[in-house]
């Protein structure tokens, strides 16, 4: 492959500035889409009752705080199951499944995660009664400098 | 404040091109440049409890009015990451550090603490002195190279490798004893000074195909922006520090290898004395700010 | 790598009912099996796939892991217990191993 000259600049920035060079980001949102139809079964997501928290940008794509949180008593019929993290830019959609129980107290769970660019993250919660909310946010990726 | 600063920071890294910022420029109006400098927060750092000195007047001689820590620079996840001494995942290598330290290793049959005791009395004060004169070595020593001597004189064991995992962490563990303490050197003691004086001189040389010197970045574009990181002192006050970009412990030898290499330039060995003079006089520079081992940056 | 050390926080005390804080975090590479080495070799995947907290052997919490989690990975859920016992945690590496830590509450 023959680069051009303002290729061969751009490469070399990268090399300079980068560490490791990204790899190309395979998830897409029709594969999101697909992989939370499959989590959702039967019911059709609906927006509410759960909220994410993500940063709108984030300092550096590896080590990204997101927490969920799900409006519900834990108890009796009024539980949820399990929450499920996705994102439409990273080589795989899936991120993580949290599962909650009456034990649980709360639906509610912080982590860290990996974005490979700016997207949108999306959590989806599963109800015991099988009905199922889902939250988005879009978090934005600068592109790093040397570590500031 | 943040909000603004964060949806601005998100135009410059993805608006696409020059000329849409120079649209912001024109229709920001005067007095407004959307590619502006921003000051440091104005934030307190506390941690377990303990105020940590972020901001507090340069010493004298110091060529800015005031010295900040890298912290205040940072956005609110990482800065709120660091204040957690749980959820800071440097406190990881601090922990791995305490067991090395009551580890026996060598042939003398000695641990730290056979010689050092209690590290939270030993140690209280050790990572805010540093680097200090080894009469011996007619040099500064700093923690990394005091730990090898220790081990290979004392204790009959090897000297860590740069960069080694416990090396990260021992230092760290060892630094982390004088969290929230003032950093001070001791200029006094030996030759100390013409270490400073060298060090000022590798600090305002330009260097590599860039042309830049420590100061054009952390005194001259303080608070500035390179790409998308927001510039900061470059003060020393939180190695070594978890990064978010490597999931690991980067020392401070090897975040004076990796600026150097991000100017283009032929890096210096570490531990050289180059890089040493450097930490002598990059120390100074940050009198008085807490040492805040292990901080945490993107 | 040394061998994952988990850190805990949990209370050591909590009244019946009540919903407490528990934070955990481990010291994993995380190697997503996306990056090159220097040849350009793919370096294979391992992860910690899975944790889970329990408490007196009944679920709390738990947790499907994908490569997308950062390294050291780190949760913060919560519990509600009405009797003292003991909270188990475990984390299932991909290579089969499995770290794990136990911690008491007592509930009043």
């Amino acid at each position: 492959m023959q680069l051009n000259r303002r290729q061969a600049l751009a490469l070399s920035a990268a090399a300079a500035f980068g560490g490791l060079l990204p790899v190309v980001a395979r998830a897409t949102p029709e594969a999101t889409a697909q992989r939370i139809a499959a989590f959702a079964g039967a019911a059709k997501p609906a927006m509410g009752k759960i909220t994410l928290t993500a940063p709108e940008i984030a300092e550096n794509g590896n080590t990204v705080p997101i927490s969920v949180t799900v409006d519900s008593a834990m108890s009796g019929d009024d539980r949820v199951e399990s929450v499920m993290i996705v994102a439409e830019g990273n080589p795989n959609p899936e991120v993580a499944t949290f599962h909650f129980t009456a034990l649980s107290g709360v639906a509610a769970a912080t982590t860290r995660m990996r974005l490979a660019k700016t997207q949108n993250v999306i959590a989806v919660a599963k109800m015991a009664d099988g009905s199922v909310y889902l939250d988005q946010k879009e978090v934005k990726v600068t592109i790093g400098g040397c570590g500031g | 404040m943040s909000d603004r600063r964060g949806r601005r920071l998100a135009e410059r890294c993805h608006v696409k091109r020059l000329s849409w910022a120079i649209a912001l420029a024109a229709a920001a109006g005067p007095g407004m440049v959307v590619l502006a400098a921003d000051g440091p927060v104005d934030d307190q750092l506390v941690i377990d409890g303990r105020e940590m000195i972020t901001r507090t007047m340069a010493p004298a001689g110091h060529p800015l009015p005031e010295v900040l820590s890298g912290w205040l620079f940072r956005e609110a996840e990482t800065r709120a990451t660091e204040a957690d001494s749980f959820a800071n995942p440097g406190m990881l290598a601090v922990e791995r550090g305490e067991e090395l330290w009551n580890t026996v290793d060598g042939s003398a049959g000695k641990s730290c603490t056979s010689c050092h005791g209690n590290a939270a009395d030993s140690m209280k004060t050790v990572g805010a002195n540093y680097p200090k004169w080894d009469a011996a070595a007619a040099k500064p020593v700093n923690v990394e190279l005091q730990i090898n001597k220790c081990r290979v004189a004392q204790m009959g064991a090897e000297a860590y490798g740069f960069d080694a995992p416990d090396q990260l962490a021992l230092t760290a563990y060892v630094k982390h004893q004088a969290l929230g303490t003032p950093m001070h050197l001791d200029l006094a003691a030996g030759d100390m000074q013409s270490w400073w004086d060298k060090g000022k001189a590798v600090y305002y040389t330009r260097m590599g195909q860039l042309n830049l010197a420590c100061a054009s970045c952390h005194e001259a574009s303080t608070g500035k922006y390179i790409r998308a990181d927001h510039l900061s002192q470059g003060q020393v006050n939180g190695f070594p520090t978890y990064r978010f970009n490597t999931g690991g412990m980067v020392s401070l030898h090897n975040r004076f290898r990796g600026c150097i290499r991000d100017t283009r330039a032929e890096m210096p060995k570490a531990f050289s004395d180059e890089l040493l003079a450097l930490e002598v006089y990059v120390t100074w520079r940050g009198t008085g700010l807490s040492v805040e081992t292990p901080a945490v940056r993107q | 790598m040394a061998t994952p050390k988990p850190r805990i926080k949990v209370p050591k005390t909590a009244k019946v009912g009540e919903v407490i804080a528990i934070k955990t975090l481990i010291s994993h590479d995380m190697e997503s099996g996306q990056r090159k080495d220097k040849e350009g070799k793919l370096i294979p995947r391992k992860i910690i796939n899975k944790f889970s907290c329990t408490f007196n052997g009944q679920p709390v919490f738990a947790c499907d892991i994908e490569p997308a989690i950062s390294a050291n990975p780190y949760f913060e859920f919560n519990a509600r217990l009405s009797e003292s016992g003991s909270l188990k945690f475990t984390w299932v590496d991909d290579d089969g191993s499995i770290y794990a830590d136990e911690h008491q509450i007592e509930v009043a």
